[in-house]
């Protein structure tokens, strides 16, 4: 753009943003007044993975003082609708377990109080029963027709199964000299930002419109979701968002279910009613990146070039398939053959859905999941072909003179140099050093190795690629989709001020200050004078669908809609100084907070007076030259809805990495440290050097958290294990190094200031580095992440031996989630055991916290119990059965206790032997404890698990022994005996 | 000193940044609350309610505490620091919060406001960390913008600009 | 994530404490630090009745030096202990360990006393004091006791502190010539609970090992005159022993794989040490 005089873009330039963020005056969504009498919700959630809700009994709750309503799945399904859904399939979505819970933390019923800690009390009272339902976790068993289905409406638990062909990839296979292979099983993680979710919403039934603000970070895409499940025209949904945020990469984007839900609890309350998720809630149940299992192999000729790739991709989007999944599938579409040149390519995708928390945006989005499987792939190609894993990847590149370039699956990359981008970091980043490192430590006998990555970043989504699920006849019913509209808006004042507004809802990327760079450098102003708001309101605002703050969209597209914003005000305001200083428009330049006439600096106007003249004396201005306010909508012609042969530019922008890194893993914990870790990027023009720096580091961290420490963790049978941020493991200070930044720019042709995006590429490209990395130094092929020490022991320490005869046995490892046995002498003959154990009364002393035990037959039992472990306490209901029974020799207990903690279930068999003139009682057991208490505590669960039933016994042994006192054992003393 | 019953609310009176205040929380208040939404000091951030991220980091007479952590009633005649407390007057940052924006050393800027709190206690009495030293002390805190490179570049340059307005310290 | 509602009571002698004790029981929690406690009010896992705030008792504010002991009161912070400038010369160990607890944010308001009486099987005061064979002393409304930690740390979070009883203080024994410590601990994240914590006692050739973070509570074992493969198999045996169990941190055979290793090195580095 010649016109541009450019100035202050390409500075780091200080943020407007930061000094009311450094002085405790930033607005918060939490930080803004409420209307008086405004309610506040807190969220009842699943314990279970899966189960039919039965009955949901809150009149104690609704009784309790300062508690004004409870709403559950009944409530919500009378005032609103299901949710879209992404697939055509009759199935719904709505945003709280409606007669079924499908993952653990679904919204089971909302209360809303005068307070969120009254709030918090009314669910203490909310009793509900459920009747568990077999759950399946593993993507892989729900490819299994048998697997408990989800929903029945889709018939199986595969939500979408799509085979795609580009070029001739069985003929590619049949000629390669080589056919490489890797399987991956990429894990769940988020991006969890330090703020939480949250949003007031209130309903007008005099208009029947809805009233919301929310951290929501867009796509706008979900507004229409939103309205229609409200059941409200989109002009009665108004949305705003608050002027701060505390962070999203993606996972604000999930809030979406939540402002229907707590929308309906509004309606239901008539009152405003506010919500502020808490860490808990968000870790267990806001929202998840998708897991996924690809099994990605290469045609391969004996040089390393690689002829075809072929993926087969297994994607997990949980419980739902909620708006916009599945779309993460997608997003990568047109750049699946990454920085490669590869002209055959065939995919089949298959979405399931499994006991989960749904799934949506998360920085990197789809990126991490592809990349993983295929630059694993380049390095075993090097293992394989015995080559240097940078000369397979140098020998494949997207030569620099074939831009902008089309891949095999209809991708469109714009721009870049790979080649000389990975030139410059093997030179600038001391590759040969970090070889000849690596040589030495290991010629020290260290575990060392280095890794490499190469990856396209995309950027700027076509909001058309997620249609690439449907078939094309579907998609010819469903009319077009693509694009993706940015919106600026920018204002002159009566004093000449300049204003920005635009749609892009920052959470901490600066958007401010960078818009107000760009409109600095177009209009010869100081960005100081200039006033950006990025807060959010669907009423007031410019927006489409595609506002938001996600694909990395800020610089490339909004970035470039307010620059033709400003021109267009600049070419306006040109004619309106050219009449004023007796000049041709064309010679009018404006500079330092000037209008002037080019050549003759004195003759010139402040900006300000220009500025202002539309308002004072439009008389003056001819009409297509007045310059109040102009809005820019844009989007880029290159963005094309999907071919019939399922062709599709994904995205517009696409920036390149290559990254290489050394790292260490000690020999004696097998903990891996980052040694050295080099990041190239080319994301075109740079149009604020600090700011893309704090993009890629942030990123750095966050993909390194996915590599080394962060998972979703689920148990086999759909407990969440993860519950909070002591097991959740963020990297903190201690553990991420300083990477070294190094940069080449090849602007985009496609974006008016030629920036692409920048902020995700290392959540891309940075686990899979690593990862590569840690293969190189153990000599490891198969690696899932997140690279534990626990499982890289295996490559370290080698096969643990056997257990040696002088320690004592050892409880064998249950295939349920907790398993143990043990055994207690007694002085009491076996018959009176057995007696004791049949018995109420007996019962009702020996279980441990026991208030009540009531017999309900003979083989059935029911308790309230306190159970607890030190000041660990909580109240359950609980069911014992007995079977089995071999009087007096054995039986089996069966039991499940629920009460607000979580739920514990599990089955034992005692055995009673005589031993002396006593009692051997040997019992096993497998257990299996959920919900909040095993997310929270998964650390302490077992030993938990162990204690109590130990104090059965103890008590049974206890009571055993007196029984026998006062019987004809009296004679025998109290003998009892624990093992450690 | 008198049992404060669970189901009242009761007067708690304490200095917060150099004034004195006083007012009313039930026993069960955490002291995140009781700052945020009774006082209106709403700059220090409630990231996990768990004690790890450090987000409500504030000083409670002279040590740091999280207030996440803390009930409302145990500040009772305490002095407390917040980050409000930090700014020499409302139109200056001091010296650790120019380093903060001079350094890019913030995004979102919600877990800001903890750290701030934690670096300005610690570089009182720490005035010459080392790198390493700054790591280890800042791993009592999350950020999930940064990578925290910039923040750590800010506490060092923080750190000397304060030793130099210091000389003879 | 807010708690349910207690009563509060800011005792200022130990009489009124112990009197709060006495009358609830059970339902009575002391707070000190609350580092451990309020999240287990936020999250409801404990819902006393009462909540008994002794830090403004001013006799357990103290550290003292004894015979043969460092005496630390109840309301005594993990970071003041840290910064008693005896500590590293009186009793090396516990000024090694103090700095993996937590983080200096927690440390600051966390107490010595109150990581004892939570008794965490991760937690490395519990640890140290069980290494060091150090003593626990209780008090009720009639009576003041003593426990050794050997018997203090009764099984998970779970002690020998009776439900009218609190910690007055415990004794951490001061070094005695010849002895060598050392202290290693291995977390996922440096400040995490530890996944092994191991601290060790040199004396002569005898070695007194602890481990944390494996059995439901800290264990020591008494190695004498150990080396070689002989030591490596008593390691083995107790890795064995300690009946370690899987968890989303770690499996049981890694667990195991650090008590050796990490074991072995911590028991190389207090043989080395010993003065």
């Amino acid at each position: 753009m010649a016109t541009a005089a450019t100035n202050w873009l390409g500075q780091s330039i200080e943020r407007v943003e930061d000094a009311a963020l450094l002085t405790g005056r930033g607005r918060f969504i939490d930080d803004l007044g409420v209307r008086p009498g405004t309610l506040y919700a807190a969220i009842l959630r699943s314990p279970h993975a899966h189960a039919a809700i039965r009955a949901i009994r809150a009149d104690a709750a609704k009784a309790l003082p300062g508690v004004a309503a409870v709403v559950t799945g009944a409530e919500v399904r009378a005032l609103s609708s299901s949710l879209a859904v992404g697939v055509k399939a009759p199935i719904e979505c709505w945003p709280i377990a409606v007669d079924r819970v499908r993952y653990v933390g679904e919204p089971v019923a909302v209360a809303v109080a005068a307070d969120r800690y009254l709030a918090e009390d009314a669910l203490d009272l909310i009793e509900v029963d459920y009747e568990p339902l077999p759950a399946v976790i593993d993507p892989l068993a729900a490819l299994d027709p048998a697997s408990p289905m989800l929903h029945e409406g889709l018939r199986s638990n595969i939500a979408s199964d799509r085979s795609f062909r580009y070029g001739d990839p069985e003929r590619a296979f049949a000629e390669a000299a080589r056919k490489v292979s890797v399987s991956v099983r990429y894990p769940r993680n988020s991006c969890t930002p330090i703020e939480t979710y949250g949003l007031v919403a209130e309903y007008d039934p005099s208009e029947d419109a809805y009233d919301v603000t929310a951290n929501f970070m867009g796509p706008f895409s979900l507004h229409p979701v939103m309205a229609r499940a409200l059941k409200v025209p989109g002009n009665r949904l108004r949305l705003r968002t608050p002027p701060d945020s505390g962070g999203s990469f993606g996972v604000k984007q999930g809030i979406f279910p939540y402002i229907v839900l707590i929308g309906v609890a509004a309606r239901a309350a008539g009152r405003p009613v506010k919500w502020i998720e808490d860490r808990l809630e968000h870790l267990t149940a806001s929202v998840s990146a998708t897991n996924r299992v690809t099994k990605l192999d290469a045609a391969v000729d004996a040089d390393g070039r690689i002829r075809a790739l072929a993926y087969d991709q297994i994607e997990d989007v949980g419980a739902h398939i909620r708006a916009p999944e599945p779309a993460t599938l997608y997003r990568m579409h047109g750049n699946l053959t990454g920085a490669y040149d590869i002209k055959n390519l065939s995919v089949r995708n298959r979405v399931v859905l499994t006991n989960k928390t749904p799934t949506g945006l998360n920085r990197g989005f789809g990126g991490p999941q592809m990349y993983y499987p295929l630059e694993r792939l380049v390095q075993r190609i090097a293992i394989e072909l015995s080559l240097d894993p940078v000369e397979v990847i140098r020998r494949n590149l997207v030569p620099a003179e074939a831009f902008p370039f089309e891949t095999a699956s209809g991708g469109l990359l714009d721009s870049g140099d790979y080649a000389r981008a990975i030139e410059g970091a093997v030179v600038d980043g001391g590759l040969a050093e970090l070889r000849a490192r690596r040589d030495e430590a290991r010629r020290q006998g260290r575990l060392y190795g280095i890794g490499f990555a190469t990856v396209v970043e995309p950027s700027v989504s076509n909001m058309g690629y997620i249609t690439t699920v449907l078939s094309p006849e579907e998609r010819r019913r469903a009319g077009p989709k693509n694009g993706a509209q940015a919106t600026a808006t920018i204002a002159l004042d009566p004093g000449g001020a300049v204003s920005v507004h635009v749609a892009s809802v920052p959470q901490g990327q600066g958007h401010r200050t960078v818009a107000a760079q760009i409109v600095a450098d177009a209009l010869g102003l100081d960005p100081k004078n200039i006033r950006v708001i990025a807060d959010f309101d669907s009423a007031r605002d410019a927006w489409s669908i595609a506002s938001g703050n996600y694909s990395s969209r800020f610089a490339a597209a909004v970035g470039g809609a307010v620059h033709l914003a400003a021109i267009r005000l600049k070419t306006r305001l040109a004619r309106v100084a050219a009449t004023q200083l007796n000049v041709q428009p064309g010679e009018i330049e404006f500079a330092s907070g000037r209008v002037r006439a080019r050549g003759n600096p004195d003759n010139a106007l402040p900006f300000n007076r220009v500025a202002a003249t539309s308002h004072w004396s439009p008389g003056s201005v001819p009409d297509d030259a007045q310059a109040l306010r102009e809005t820019v909508f844009w989007t880029a012609p290159e963005l094309t809805p999907p071919t019939d042969a399922d062709e599709i530019n994904s995205s517009l922008c696409h920036g390149f990495i290559f990254d290489f890194c050394g790292v260490e893993i000690d020999r004696v914990t097998a903990a891996v440290r980052v040694d050295k870790y080099v990041t190239m990027h080319d994301c075109g023009r740079v149009l604020h050097p600090a700011m893309v720096a704090g993009q890629i580091t942030g990123g750095f961290a966050q993909a390194l958290g996915a590599a080394l420490y962060e998972e979703y963790a689920y148990s086999p049978d759909g407990n969440f294990l993860a519950g909070t941020f002591a097991d959740y493991l963020l990297p903190t200070t201690n553990e991420v190094p300083t990477p070294l930044l190094l940069r080449i720019e090849t602007p985009s042709p496609f974006t008016p200031l030629g920036a692409k995006g920048v902020g995700e590429g290392n959540c891309m490209s940075t686990p899979v580095c690593i990862a590569n990395a840690v293969a190189d130094a153990l000599g490891a092929n198969a690696l899932d992440l997140p690279l534990t020490p626990s499982k890289l022991a295996a490559f370290v320490h080698g096969k643990e031996k056997d257990r040696p005869s002088s320690a004592g046995t050892q409880a064998a490892k249950g295939a349920r989630a907790l398993h143990g046995e043990g055994e207690t002498k007694v002085s009491a003959s076996p018959e009176q055991v057995w007696a004791m154990l049949l018995d109420v009364d007996t019962l009702a002393t020996i279980i441990p916290g026991a208030h009540a035990v009531e017999k309900v037959s003979d083989k059935k039992f029911r308790a309230d119990v306190t159970i607890g472990v030190g000041p660990v306490k909580g109240r359950y209901r609980a069911e014992i059965k007995l079977s089995d029974l071999d009087p007096p020799r054995a039986v089996s207990l069966s039991g499940s206790a629920t009460g607000a903690l979580g739920f514990g279930s599990g089955k034992g068999r005692i055995t009673l032997s005589p031993e002396g003139s006593g009692t051997r009682i040997s019992y096993g057991y497998d257990a299996e404890i959920g919900g909040k208490i095993a997310a929270i505590g998964g650390r302490l669960l077992d030993g938990a698990a162990r204690m109590i039933i130990r104090q059965f016994f103890a008590a049974l042994a206890r009571r055993a022994g007196r029984a026998a006192q006062s019987g004809f054992f009296a004679r025998i003393r109290l003998l009892f005996r624990r093992r450690p | 000193m008198p049992r404060l019953s669970a189901d009242a609310r009761h007067r708690i009176r304490a200095r917060i940044n150099g004034r004195a205040i006083e007012a009313e929380a039930e026993p069960r208040m955490l002291l995140t609350d009781f700052l945020r939404h009774v006082l209106g000091l709403t700059g220090t951030h409630i990231g996990c309610e768990h004690g790890v991220c450090g987000a409500c980091t504030v000083e409670i007479d002279g040590r740091l505490a999280r207030a996440c952590l803390t009930l409302a009633p145990q500040i009772e005649g305490s002095e407390i620091r917040t980050v409000e407390g930090l700014a020499p007057s409302p139109d200056r940052l001091s010296v650790l919060q120019e380093a903060f924006r001079r350094h890019h050393a913030l995004q979102c800027g919600f877990c800001t406001a903890g750290i701030l709190v934690s670096l300005d206690h610690y570089l009182a009495r720490t005035p010459d960390p080392s790198e390493s030293e700054i790591r280890e002390f800042l791993g009592g805190h999350l950020c999930r913008c940064t990578g925290y490179v910039p923040i750590v570049a800010a506490a060092l340059n923080a750190a000397k600009k304060l030793r130099e307005a210091k000389p003879h310290a | 994530m807010k708690p349910a509602r207690f009563d509060y009571v800011r005792a200022d002698t130990l009489a009124e404490a112990h009197a709060v004790l006495a009358a609830e029981g059970e339902n009575a929690r002391v707070i000190a630090g609350g580092q451990t406690l309020v999240p287990m009010l936020s999250m409801r896992l404990a819902r006393p009745k009462v909540v008994i705030d002794i830090m403004h008792i001013a006799p357990l504010a103290k550290i003292a030096e004894e015979k043969d002991a460092i005496r630390v009161g109840a309301a005594v912070r993990q970071a003041e202990l840290l910064e008693w400038p005896a500590l590293a010369e009186r009793q090396p160990l516990m000024a090694m360990a103090l700095p993996w607890v937590g983080h200096a944010q927690t440390r600051s308001r966390g107490t010595v006393c109150g990581s004892v009486a939570h008794a965490d099987p991760s937690a490395e005061i519990p640890l140290v004091l069980l290494a060091l064979k150090g003593e626990i002393e209780l008090s009720s409304r009639r009576h003041k006791r003593r426990v050794a930690a050997e018997e203090f740390f009764t099984g998970l979070m779970s002690t020998a502190c009776a439900e009218n009883e609190l910690i007055d203080s415990i004794l951490i024994p001061s070094r005695r010539v010849g002895e060598g410590f050392a202290f290693r601990e291995f977390g996922r994240r440096h400040g995490d609970f530890a996944i092994v914590a191991c601290a060790a006692v040199a004396k002569g050739n005898s070695v007194r090992l602890g481990v944390g973070g494996v059995a439901d509570r800290p264990v020591a074992r008494d190695l004498l005159d150990l080396d070689g493969s002989a030591l490596d198999d008593a390691l083995d045996t107790l890795a064995w022993d300690l009946e370690a169990r899987d968890d989303l941190h770690a499996s049981a055979s890694y667990r195991r794989a650090l008590v050796r290793r990490l074991g072995k090195e911590t028991i190389e580095e207090a043989r080395r040490c010993r003065a």
